[in-house]
Protein backbone atom coordinates (compact mmCIF):
# COMPACT_ATOMS: atom_id res chain seq x y z
CA UNK A 1 0.00 0.00 0.00
CA UNK A 2 1.37 3.34 -0.66
CA UNK A 3 2.79 5.20 2.27
CA UNK A 4 0.70 8.07 3.44
CA UNK A 5 0.59 10.63 6.35
CA UNK A 6 -2.11 8.48 7.83
CA UNK A 7 0.13 4.94 7.72
CA UNK A 8 3.58 6.25 7.88
CA UNK A 9 5.79 4.67 10.66
CA UNK A 10 5.06 6.49 14.00
CA UNK A 11 8.22 5.98 15.03
CA UNK A 12 10.86 8.79 15.08
CA UNK A 13 14.30 7.85 13.77
CA UNK A 14 15.79 11.38 13.42
CA UNK A 15 15.11 12.79 16.88
CA UNK A 16 16.37 15.11 19.26
CA UNK A 17 19.31 16.04 16.87
CA UNK A 18 20.68 19.68 16.61
CA UNK A 19 19.83 21.07 13.25
CA UNK A 20 18.89 24.67 13.33
CA UNK A 21 15.03 25.51 14.13
CA UNK A 22 12.61 25.04 11.05
CA UNK A 23 15.74 23.24 8.66
CA UNK A 24 14.70 21.66 5.71
CA UNK A 25 17.56 19.29 5.24
CA UNK A 26 16.42 17.40 8.52
CA UNK A 27 13.18 16.98 7.59
CA UNK A 28 14.01 14.99 4.54
CA UNK A 29 15.71 12.69 6.59
CA UNK A 30 13.05 12.40 9.19
CA UNK A 31 10.62 11.21 6.68
CA UNK A 32 13.15 9.14 4.35
CA UNK A 33 13.37 7.12 7.57
CA UNK A 34 10.32 7.15 8.41
CA UNK A 35 9.75 5.41 5.03
CA UNK A 36 12.67 2.99 4.85
CA UNK A 37 12.17 1.79 8.15
CA UNK A 38 14.17 0.97 11.37
CA UNK A 39 16.84 -1.57 9.54
CA UNK A 40 18.24 1.07 7.00
CA UNK A 41 21.50 2.05 7.17
CA UNK A 42 22.07 5.33 7.00
CA UNK A 43 25.32 6.78 5.78
CA UNK A 44 26.13 10.55 5.88
CA UNK A 45 28.96 12.67 4.75
CA UNK A 46 30.38 15.72 6.69
CA UNK A 47 28.11 17.97 6.33
CA UNK A 48 25.32 19.50 8.23
CA UNK A 49 23.21 16.42 9.23
CA UNK A 50 25.77 14.84 10.09
CA UNK A 51 26.84 17.58 12.28
CA UNK A 52 23.87 17.52 13.67
CA UNK A 53 22.90 14.22 14.16
CA UNK A 54 26.24 12.71 15.98
CA UNK A 55 27.18 14.20 19.09
CA UNK A 56 28.44 11.47 21.12
CA UNK A 57 27.05 10.69 23.36
CA UNK A 58 23.88 11.65 22.42
CA UNK A 59 23.29 9.89 18.66
CA UNK A 60 20.23 11.69 16.89
CA UNK A 61 19.51 8.13 15.05
CA UNK A 62 17.50 5.36 16.24
CA UNK A 63 18.85 3.30 13.07
CA UNK A 64 22.14 2.28 12.60
CA UNK A 65 23.96 5.89 10.70
CA UNK A 66 27.61 6.45 10.45
CA UNK A 67 29.73 9.40 8.63
CA UNK A 68 31.96 8.74 5.79
CA UNK A 69 35.15 10.68 4.31
CA UNK A 70 33.47 13.52 2.90
CA UNK A 71 34.16 12.29 -1.05
CA UNK A 72 33.33 8.89 -0.34
CA UNK A 73 29.54 8.95 0.45
CA UNK A 74 28.24 6.48 -2.09
CA UNK A 75 31.51 4.06 -2.21
CA UNK A 76 30.95 3.51 1.44
CA UNK A 77 27.40 2.92 0.85
CA UNK A 78 28.57 -0.02 -1.91
CA UNK A 79 30.52 -1.42 0.90
CA UNK A 80 27.95 -1.55 3.35
CA UNK A 81 25.70 -2.99 1.13
CA UNK A 82 28.49 -5.65 0.09
CA UNK A 83 28.52 -6.61 4.12
CA UNK A 84 24.70 -6.91 5.10
CA UNK A 85 24.58 -8.76 1.43
CA UNK A 86 27.04 -11.14 2.60
CA UNK A 87 25.95 -11.77 6.04
CA UNK A 88 22.41 -12.27 4.78
CA UNK A 89 21.02 -8.69 6.44
CA UNK A 90 18.11 -7.33 4.17
CA UNK A 91 18.30 -3.84 4.97
CA UNK A 92 17.86 -0.57 2.90
CA UNK A 93 21.20 1.71 2.41
CA UNK A 94 20.46 4.95 2.20
CA UNK A 95 22.91 8.16 1.72
CA UNK A 96 22.05 11.72 2.92
CA UNK A 97 24.53 14.18 0.91
CA UNK A 98 24.38 18.04 1.06
CA UNK A 99 24.65 19.59 -2.08
CA UNK A 100 28.51 19.80 -2.05
CA UNK A 101 28.62 16.54 -0.88
CA UNK A 102 27.24 15.21 -3.78
CA UNK A 103 27.48 18.13 -6.84
CA UNK A 104 31.16 18.70 -6.16
CA UNK A 105 33.17 16.51 -3.84
CA UNK A 106 31.27 13.51 -3.54
CA UNK A 107 30.72 13.19 -7.89
CA UNK A 108 32.94 10.68 -8.50
CA UNK A 109 32.01 8.37 -6.02
CA UNK A 110 28.67 8.65 -6.73
CA UNK A 111 29.12 7.87 -10.61
CA UNK A 112 31.22 4.72 -9.43
CA UNK A 113 28.51 3.45 -7.61
CA UNK A 114 26.14 4.42 -10.58
CA UNK A 115 28.30 2.53 -12.72
CA UNK A 116 28.51 -0.13 -11.32
CA UNK A 117 24.79 -0.92 -10.62
CA UNK A 118 24.85 -1.15 -6.89
CA UNK A 119 21.53 -1.19 -4.95
CA UNK A 120 21.23 1.73 -2.74
CA UNK A 121 19.38 4.76 -2.22
CA UNK A 122 21.54 8.07 -2.49
CA UNK A 123 19.37 11.04 -1.20
CA UNK A 124 20.88 14.56 -1.89
CA UNK A 125 19.16 16.88 0.16
CA UNK A 126 20.10 20.35 -1.44
CA UNK A 127 20.13 23.88 0.85
CA UNK A 128 22.70 25.11 -2.35
CA UNK A 129 25.48 26.13 -0.33
CA UNK A 130 27.72 24.69 2.08
CA UNK A 131 26.06 24.98 4.91
CA UNK A 132 28.02 23.54 8.14
CA UNK A 133 31.22 25.24 7.00
CA UNK A 134 29.63 28.61 6.95
CA UNK A 135 27.45 28.99 3.67
CA UNK A 136 30.24 28.69 0.79
CA UNK A 137 29.52 28.66 -2.65
CA UNK A 138 28.83 25.06 -4.41
CA UNK A 139 28.31 23.60 -7.55
CA UNK A 140 24.78 23.60 -6.91
CA UNK A 141 24.13 27.26 -5.66
CA UNK A 142 21.90 28.91 -8.06
CA UNK A 143 22.08 31.87 -9.79
CA UNK A 144 22.13 35.35 -7.78
CA UNK A 145 22.38 33.54 -4.30
CA UNK A 146 24.54 35.43 -2.07
CA UNK A 147 26.48 32.63 -0.18
CA UNK A 148 30.15 34.20 2.14
CA UNK A 149 31.96 33.55 -1.02
CA UNK A 150 30.01 35.00 -2.97
CA UNK A 151 29.24 37.96 -0.95
CA UNK A 152 28.76 40.92 -3.62
CA UNK A 153 27.02 39.76 -6.86
CA UNK A 154 26.08 36.66 -5.42
CA UNK A 155 26.75 33.27 -7.32
CA UNK A 156 27.43 34.13 -11.12
CA UNK A 157 27.03 30.58 -12.33
CA UNK A 158 23.80 28.47 -12.64
CA UNK A 159 23.11 25.43 -10.81
CA UNK A 160 24.45 22.09 -12.42
CA UNK A 161 21.62 19.66 -13.44
CA UNK A 162 22.67 16.98 -10.88
CA UNK A 163 19.56 15.14 -12.19
CA UNK A 164 20.57 15.40 -15.61
CA UNK A 165 24.46 13.95 -14.58
CA UNK A 166 23.17 10.88 -12.53
CA UNK A 167 20.54 9.69 -15.67
CA UNK A 168 23.61 10.57 -18.07
CA UNK A 169 25.63 7.88 -16.10
CA UNK A 170 22.92 5.48 -16.47
CA UNK A 171 20.81 5.54 -13.07
CA UNK A 172 17.89 2.80 -12.63
CA UNK A 173 15.98 6.02 -11.11
CA UNK A 174 16.36 9.43 -11.09
CA UNK A 175 14.09 12.01 -9.16
CA UNK A 176 13.44 15.64 -7.94
CA UNK A 177 11.53 16.21 -5.06
CA UNK A 178 11.11 19.08 -2.53
CA UNK A 179 10.52 18.80 1.22
CA UNK A 180 7.67 21.80 0.43
CA UNK A 181 5.67 18.62 -0.94
CA UNK A 182 6.37 15.77 1.48
CA UNK A 183 3.73 13.21 -0.33
CA UNK A 184 4.97 13.49 -3.67
CA UNK A 185 8.71 13.18 -1.45
CA UNK A 186 7.42 10.18 -0.11
CA UNK A 187 6.01 8.24 -2.77
CA UNK A 188 9.37 8.71 -4.74
CA UNK A 189 11.37 7.41 -1.86
CA UNK A 190 8.68 3.86 -1.95
CA UNK A 191 9.03 3.68 -5.68
CA UNK A 192 13.37 3.81 -5.16
CA UNK A 193 13.22 1.54 -2.47
CA UNK A 194 11.26 -1.00 -4.26
CA UNK A 195 13.91 -1.25 -7.09
CA UNK A 196 16.76 -3.21 -7.98
CA UNK A 197 19.99 -1.07 -8.50
CA UNK A 198 21.27 2.69 -8.20
CA UNK A 199 18.62 5.40 -7.34
CA UNK A 200 18.77 8.96 -6.98
CA UNK A 201 16.53 11.39 -5.01
CA UNK A 202 17.33 14.94 -5.23
CA UNK A 203 15.14 17.01 -2.63
CA UNK A 204 15.06 20.65 -2.36
CA UNK A 205 15.33 21.52 1.22
CA UNK A 206 15.40 25.03 2.29
CA UNK A 207 17.49 26.29 4.88
CA UNK A 208 16.22 29.30 7.07
CA UNK A 209 20.24 30.07 8.40
CA UNK A 210 21.54 30.38 4.92
CA UNK A 211 18.91 31.85 3.07
CA UNK A 212 17.51 34.26 4.99
CA UNK A 213 13.79 33.43 5.48
CA UNK A 214 12.13 32.65 8.59
CA UNK A 215 12.39 29.63 10.70
CA UNK A 216 8.42 28.96 9.95
CA UNK A 217 9.13 30.07 6.64
CA UNK A 218 10.95 26.23 5.12
CA UNK A 219 7.73 24.07 4.17
CA UNK A 220 6.15 27.66 1.98
CA UNK A 221 9.55 28.65 0.34
CA UNK A 222 9.99 24.75 -0.77
CA UNK A 223 6.26 25.16 -2.35
CA UNK A 224 6.82 28.15 -4.17
CA UNK A 225 10.04 26.87 -5.51
CA UNK A 226 8.09 24.30 -7.36
CA UNK A 227 5.16 26.58 -8.05
CA UNK A 228 7.23 29.36 -9.95
CA UNK A 229 8.91 26.41 -11.53
CA UNK A 230 12.30 27.26 -10.70
CA UNK A 231 12.29 23.86 -8.40
CA UNK A 232 10.85 21.70 -11.56
CA UNK A 233 9.85 18.10 -9.84
CA UNK A 234 10.35 15.35 -12.35
CA UNK A 235 11.46 11.47 -12.42
CA UNK A 236 14.00 9.36 -15.00
CA UNK A 237 12.61 5.91 -15.09
CA UNK A 238 13.33 2.93 -17.57
CA UNK A 239 15.34 5.55 -19.69
CA UNK A 240 12.31 8.35 -19.62
CA UNK A 241 11.92 11.49 -18.34
CA UNK A 242 8.58 12.79 -17.10
CA UNK A 243 7.61 16.10 -15.44
CA UNK A 244 5.59 15.53 -12.81
CA UNK A 245 3.69 18.77 -13.17
CA UNK A 246 3.55 22.06 -14.64
CA UNK A 247 4.59 25.60 -12.34
CA UNK A 248 1.04 26.87 -11.30
CA UNK A 249 2.29 30.26 -10.30
CA UNK A 250 5.50 31.47 -12.52
CA UNK A 251 4.62 34.94 -11.98
CA UNK A 252 5.51 34.85 -8.67
CA UNK A 253 9.13 33.82 -9.69
CA UNK A 254 10.61 37.33 -8.44
CA UNK A 255 8.58 37.75 -5.48
CA UNK A 256 10.09 34.51 -4.43
CA UNK A 257 13.23 35.57 -4.83
CA UNK A 258 13.11 39.17 -2.76
CA UNK A 259 11.76 36.99 0.05
CA UNK A 260 14.73 34.83 0.51
CA UNK A 261 17.82 37.58 2.14
CA UNK A 262 20.22 35.63 0.00
CA UNK A 263 19.08 37.19 -3.74
CA UNK A 264 19.64 40.82 -2.34
CA UNK A 265 22.37 41.40 -4.46
CA UNK A 266 20.03 41.62 -7.75
CA UNK A 267 18.78 44.27 -8.78
CA UNK A 268 15.48 44.61 -10.99
CA UNK A 269 17.11 43.78 -14.24
CA UNK A 270 19.07 40.43 -12.48
CA UNK A 271 15.75 39.16 -11.16
CA UNK A 272 14.10 38.92 -14.70
CA UNK A 273 17.48 37.40 -16.04
CA UNK A 274 16.75 34.52 -13.45
CA UNK A 275 14.00 33.59 -15.54
CA UNK A 276 16.54 32.46 -18.23
CA UNK A 277 18.98 30.89 -16.07
CA UNK B 1 7.61 8.83 20.18
CA UNK B 2 10.42 9.66 22.13
CA UNK B 3 13.85 7.94 20.61
CA UNK B 4 13.51 4.29 21.82
CA UNK B 5 16.51 1.33 21.15
CA UNK B 6 15.50 -0.83 19.39
CA UNK B 7 18.15 -3.91 19.69
CA UNK B 8 15.82 -6.35 18.03
CA UNK B 9 15.24 -4.83 14.80
CA UNK B 10 18.79 -3.02 13.90
CA UNK B 11 22.13 -5.24 12.53
CA UNK B 12 24.60 -5.00 15.45
CA UNK B 13 26.82 -2.09 14.08
CA UNK B 14 27.18 1.34 14.87
CA UNK B 15 23.65 2.23 16.59
CA UNK B 16 24.34 3.68 20.25
CA UNK B 17 23.31 0.92 22.20
CA UNK B 18 21.60 3.18 25.12
CA UNK B 19 19.82 4.50 22.54
CA UNK B 20 19.12 7.68 25.07
CA UNK B 21 19.33 11.42 24.46
CA UNK B 22 21.05 13.34 26.73
CA UNK B 23 20.44 17.47 26.07
CA UNK B 24 17.12 18.59 25.37
CA UNK B 25 16.69 20.97 22.69
CA UNK B 26 13.32 22.83 24.29
CA UNK B 27 15.58 25.46 25.86
CA UNK B 28 15.92 27.44 22.14
CA UNK B 29 12.42 27.91 21.55
CA UNK B 30 11.37 31.63 22.10
CA UNK B 31 7.91 31.03 21.15
CA UNK B 32 5.68 27.51 21.84
CA UNK B 33 3.17 26.18 19.61
CA UNK B 34 0.00 25.72 21.80
CA UNK B 35 -2.54 23.51 20.23
CA UNK B 36 -6.57 24.36 20.89
CA UNK B 37 -7.89 20.99 20.52
CA UNK B 38 -11.24 22.50 19.78
CA UNK B 39 -10.20 23.61 16.24
CA UNK B 40 -7.86 20.77 15.55
CA UNK B 41 -9.51 18.19 12.67
CA UNK B 42 -6.77 16.06 12.73
CA UNK B 43 -5.18 16.21 9.66
CA UNK B 44 -1.75 15.67 11.21
CA UNK B 45 0.02 18.20 8.70
CA UNK B 46 1.42 19.16 11.37
CA UNK B 47 3.16 16.11 12.79
CA UNK B 48 4.04 15.45 9.15
CA UNK B 49 6.13 18.69 8.68
CA UNK B 50 7.87 19.04 11.78
CA UNK B 51 11.35 18.88 11.11
CA UNK B 52 11.92 17.74 14.79
CA UNK B 53 8.96 15.19 14.66
CA UNK B 54 8.02 16.51 18.24
CA UNK B 55 4.10 16.72 17.51
CA UNK B 56 2.82 12.67 17.90
CA UNK B 57 0.57 11.53 15.77
CA UNK B 58 -2.18 11.89 17.98
CA UNK B 59 -1.28 15.45 17.86
CA UNK B 60 0.57 16.92 21.29
CA UNK B 61 3.80 18.17 21.56
CA UNK B 62 7.19 17.41 23.19
CA UNK B 63 8.03 20.72 24.72
CA UNK B 64 11.35 18.92 25.79
CA UNK B 65 12.39 18.63 22.16
CA UNK B 66 10.35 21.45 20.12
CA UNK B 67 12.24 24.08 18.93
CA UNK B 68 10.06 26.43 18.55
CA UNK B 69 9.89 26.92 14.72
CA UNK B 70 6.41 27.81 14.09
CA UNK B 71 6.47 25.63 10.84
CA UNK B 72 3.52 24.07 12.34
CA UNK B 73 1.35 26.66 12.78
CA UNK B 74 2.08 27.79 9.71
CA UNK B 75 1.03 24.76 8.16
CA UNK B 76 -2.32 23.91 10.09
CA UNK B 77 -5.51 25.16 7.94
CA UNK B 78 -7.95 25.37 10.37
CA UNK B 79 -5.48 27.93 12.47
CA UNK B 80 -5.65 25.42 15.79
CA UNK B 81 -1.96 26.23 16.63
CA UNK B 82 -0.83 29.82 17.87
CA UNK B 83 2.57 30.83 18.84
CA UNK B 84 2.69 31.90 22.39
CA UNK B 85 5.95 34.02 24.35
CA UNK B 86 7.76 31.20 25.87
CA UNK B 87 8.69 33.71 28.11
CA UNK B 88 5.18 33.47 29.93
CA UNK B 89 5.63 29.89 30.28
CA UNK B 90 8.53 29.62 32.63
C1 LIG C 1 37.64 16.39 2.83
C2 LIG C 1 36.91 17.44 3.57
N1 LIG C 1 36.93 18.72 3.11
C3 LIG C 1 36.26 19.68 3.76
C4 LIG C 1 35.56 19.40 4.91
C5 LIG C 1 34.85 20.50 5.63
N2 LIG C 1 33.39 20.45 5.51
C6 LIG C 1 32.63 19.82 6.42
S1 LIG C 1 30.99 19.99 6.16
C7 LIG C 1 31.29 20.93 4.79
C8 LIG C 1 30.12 21.53 4.02
C9 LIG C 1 29.23 20.52 3.40
O1 LIG C 1 28.32 21.12 2.51
P1 LIG C 1 27.15 20.28 1.91
O2 LIG C 1 27.64 19.00 1.38
O3 LIG C 1 26.38 21.14 0.98
O4 LIG C 1 26.24 19.95 3.20
P2 LIG C 1 25.55 21.00 4.19
O5 LIG C 1 26.52 21.33 5.26
O6 LIG C 1 25.15 22.19 3.39
O7 LIG C 1 24.37 20.28 4.74
C10 LIG C 1 32.67 21.09 4.56
C11 LIG C 1 33.24 21.89 3.47
C12 LIG C 1 35.57 18.05 5.37
N3 LIG C 1 34.90 17.69 6.47
N4 LIG C 1 36.26 17.11 4.69
S1 LIG D 1 22.62 25.65 8.68
FE1 LIG D 1 20.81 25.23 7.42
S2 LIG D 1 21.01 23.08 6.71
FE2 LIG D 1 22.43 23.40 8.42
S3 LIG D 1 21.29 22.71 10.25
FE3 LIG D 1 20.99 24.93 10.05
S4 LIG D 1 19.09 25.14 8.86
FE4 LIG D 1 19.80 23.03 8.59
S1 LIG E 1 -2.35 20.72 11.42
FE1 LIG E 1 -3.78 21.72 12.83
S2 LIG E 1 -5.74 20.70 12.46
FE2 LIG E 1 -4.18 19.41 11.54
S3 LIG E 1 -3.66 17.95 13.17
FE3 LIG E 1 -2.23 19.65 13.38
S4 LIG E 1 -3.18 21.02 14.87
FE4 LIG E 1 -4.77 19.63 14.15
S1 LIG F 1 7.32 24.70 16.50
FE1 LIG F 1 8.59 23.60 15.00
S2 LIG F 1 9.70 22.10 16.25
FE2 LIG F 1 7.98 22.81 17.50
S3 LIG F 1 6.36 21.34 17.11
FE3 LIG F 1 6.06 23.05 15.69
S4 LIG F 1 7.10 22.40 13.80
FE4 LIG F 1 7.85 21.10 15.47
MG1 LIG G 1 24.62 22.21 1.39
Amino acid sequence: MAVSVKNLDSREFFFGHKACAGCGGSLAVRIALKVLGARAVAVLPAGCMSAVGFNFPQLAFSNNALITPFAATASVMTGIEAGLRRRGEIAHVVGFAGDGGTADIGLQALSGAIDRGDNLIYICYDNEAYMNTGIQKSGLTPFGARTTTTPITGSVRRKKDMLAIVAANGAEYAASASVGYLDDYVTKIEKAAAKPGFKYIHVIAPCPTGWGIKTNETIEIAREAVDVGLWRLREYENGQWLENCAPSRPEDLVKHLTRQGRFSALDTDKLEETKNV
Amino acid sequence: MRLKPLPDTIPDCTAFEAGYLVTQNGGWRSERPVIDEAKCVKCRQCYLYCPDGTISQEISVDYDFCKGCGICAKICKPGAIAMRREADYA
